[in-house]
């Protein structure tokens, strides 16, 4: 008798992806739809795809979904959630449409506190128009738009989206994971899934950043890839949790007194 | 239901409740802010959301995503944030997703004024935002046909899969009307459930995708022709116009929409006791325009006037309509300045001067 002990989860569907070779978004795609699957959404979720690398999300998941415009996925997902609060949203982001065009929308999606989740998938460029410098290109990281490596006095330093996220008042749950290492795709599939409970249990706006790579437009072979992410990406954008929706509030030290 | 004075704002925010609207998602931006204003204090009333965006581009794609998920959504604002909406509506268009729009037009451009304007006409009409595609517009001269067009432009908007905008003016956001609701009112048109809507996909169907992308060069283009033919379904069927004196002889027919008809009624009416002999045709649909409408009324007329609070933009489609067979001339007053009945007449009267006209006249 052959017992089957691993197969694709429902969530996902039985179709080929265009992503590149070494690339994570196959993995970060299959964590969302094994929690989805785990925690028994699946036929009441809907996706928001972005424009970027994942603008075809829509077709490797087995949820409803709606496409959104450049960096807007948290306003649409906004309009899904406040029509049908019994719905669970999901949106789906990279870091030129979260961190650059949409940085308006996450922060006031985060603030106003809407019950949804956001998949920010930062893997330090804009992959689908060709390798341009983002938001959270490395200082000294060569991109098309950048040829000599991000010059800090210029483009400034990488935006760390979960701390700054993370100030917001509002009750959230906002965490950093990575997909380079399979024991790091385990704890990443636990933020995921918590983000998820987060919005079954109607509590509050959750965000797992996910760094990931992007072996085409780094010009690095994947193994290489996973390396170059450890060595340059985890000292500057650390794991782990970074805000529950039970956290205290940041208090500044008094002025004149230290702390 | 008994008539209730009300500002024109109000009266919009309350008829679109009374469509059954239960979702508002906008931005502040005078001279409409009454609206947001009215819906936020009515919609928790009633169970529904009122959702004060960060911008106009935010509320323009809030209202994209709750459309996806086949509730009715409406949103207002006025000139500057409509141009910011633009990438929302062309998405909208291009999914094919119904949502109600009310652009209370001030002047312009740039930031303009807070002045009435009906200088949008052509973002209204030929696009607005990028792509092949158009929005049904329905212009009310009166606060009572603001609130009946808002509640038709649910119908229409839901029947076409299509944005519908109601292009009202400063003058209408303000003035205070009696009104009267049809709380036992029937839709303007058969409408289906919304199989399509996003709303979680149970068991094994396929999963639907609210969307306007479309990779494959063919089937954009198949997209788009399946596009046009919602637009010439329009043209066939929802024209809507009105016609002031044209039963009688006339030597000048007005074109004009919105409040400007308004003035121009009484403008018809100075006309009469002066002895100059005028019509006028109001259109009330803007897209689709009542070319054949125009246009045979036009041929019982010398010449035609058209009368906007523009440097002229609904004009052009009226010559497309005359094509030639008549002089068609301009009146207009910008940026918030409004036109007087006494200044349509003088106009007529200079018309009628012009030589060929005087010799057809006398």
């Amino acid at each position: 008798m052959l017992e089957t002990v691993f197969c694709r989860t429902p969530a996902l569907a039985d179709v080929t992806t265009h992503y590149c070779p070494g690339c994570t978004h196959g993995v970060i795609h299959r964590l969302v739809a094994e929690v989805v699957d785990e925690l028994g959404l699946r036929e009441r979720t809907i996706g928001i795809a972005p424009v970027g690398c994942s603008v075809l999300a829509y077709n490797y998941f087995t949820t409803d979904f709606q496409e959104a415009s450049h960096g807007r996925a948290p306003a649409v997902a906004t309009g899904v959630k406040r029509a049908r609060p019994d719905l669970i949203v999901f949106s789906y982001q990279g870091d030129g449409d979260l961190a650059s065009i949409g940085m308006g929308e996450i922060v006031h999606c985060a603030n106003r506190g809407e019950k949804i989740t956001v998949i920010f998938v930062n893997n330090a460029i804009y992959g689908m128009t060709g390798g341009q410098m983002a938001p959270t290109t490395m200082p000294g990281q060569i991109a098309t738009t950048c040829p000599l490596g991000r010059d800090v006095e210029l483009a400034g330093y990488p935006i760390r989206v979960a701390e700054l996220l993370s100030t917001l008042r509002t009750p959230a749950f906002i965490a950093r994971a990575s997909v380079h290492t399979p024991l790091y795709t385990v704890k990443a599939k636990e933020m995921i899934r918590r983000a998820f409970r987060h919005q079954a249990d109607n509590r509050c706006f959750s965000l797992v950043e996910v760094l990931s790579t992007c072996p085409t437009n780094w010009g690095l072979p994947p193994a290489e890839a996973t390396s170059w992410l450890e060595e340059n990406m985890l000292p500057y954008y650390p794991l782990g949790i970074f805000k529950e929706p039970g956290g205290e509030d940041r208090a500044p030290s008094p002025l004149g007194e230290k702390r | 239901m008994a008539k209730k004075l009300m500002k024109g704002s109000e009266a919009i925010g309350e008829a679109a409740i009374q469509a059954g609207c239960k979702l508002f998602f906008g931005y502040p931006i005078t001279p409409q802010n009454e609206i947001p204003e009215y819906m936020s204090h009515r919609l928790p009333q009633i169970g529904g959301t009122f959702v004060q965006a960060e911008s106009e581009v935010a509320a323009s794609n809030m209202i994209y995503g709750a459309a996806g998920s086949g509730e009715r959504v409406f949103t207002s604002s006025s000139s500057p944030g409509i141009s910011l909406m633009q990438e929302g509506i062309s998405y909208i268009a291009g999914s094919e997703l119904p949502v109600v729009l009310v652009n209370i037009m001030r002047a312009g451009p740039g930031l303009g004024g807070i002045l009435p304007s009906q200088a949008d006409y052509f973002q209204a009409t030929k696009g607005g935002g990028h792509g092949d595609y158009r929005l049904l517009v329905l212009a009310p001269w009166s606060v009572q046909e603001a609130a009946d067009l808002i509640q038709d432009a649910f119908d229409l908007a839901d029947f076409y899969r299509n944005p519908v905008m109601i292009l009202g003016d400063g003058l209408i956001g303000q003035m205070m009307e009696p009104v009267e609701f049809h709380p036992d009112r029937k839709p303007c048109k058969e409408l289906k459930p919304k199989e399509w809507a996003a709303t979680g996909c149970k068991g094994d169907r396929p999963t639907n995708i609210i969307n306007s992308l479309f990779l494959d060069p063919a089937a954009l283009e198949r997209h788009n022709h399946k596009l046009q033919a919602k637009y010439e379904a329009m043209a066939r069927d929802e024209i809507r116009c009105a016609e002031y004196g044209t039963e009688e002889p006339y030597d000048v027919l007005i074109v004009a929409y919105g409040t400007v008809a308004r003035v121009c009624v009484t403008a018809l009416e100075d006309l009469k006791e002066a002895g100059i002999r005028a019509a006028m045709v109001r259109p009330i649909t803007l897209f689709p325009f009542p070319y054949a409408q125009v246009r045979a009324a036009s041929e019982k007329a010398k010449a035609v006037l058209v009368v906007e609070l523009s440097c002229g933009q609904m004009v052009e489609d009226v010559r497309l309509a005359v094509e030639g067979t008549r002089p068609v001339h301009f009146y207009g007053r910008q940026g918030g300045m409004l036109v007087t009945p006494e200044e349509v007449v003088d106009e007529i009267r200079r018309l009628l001067t012009v030589p060929q006209l005087e010799a057809d006249h006398a």
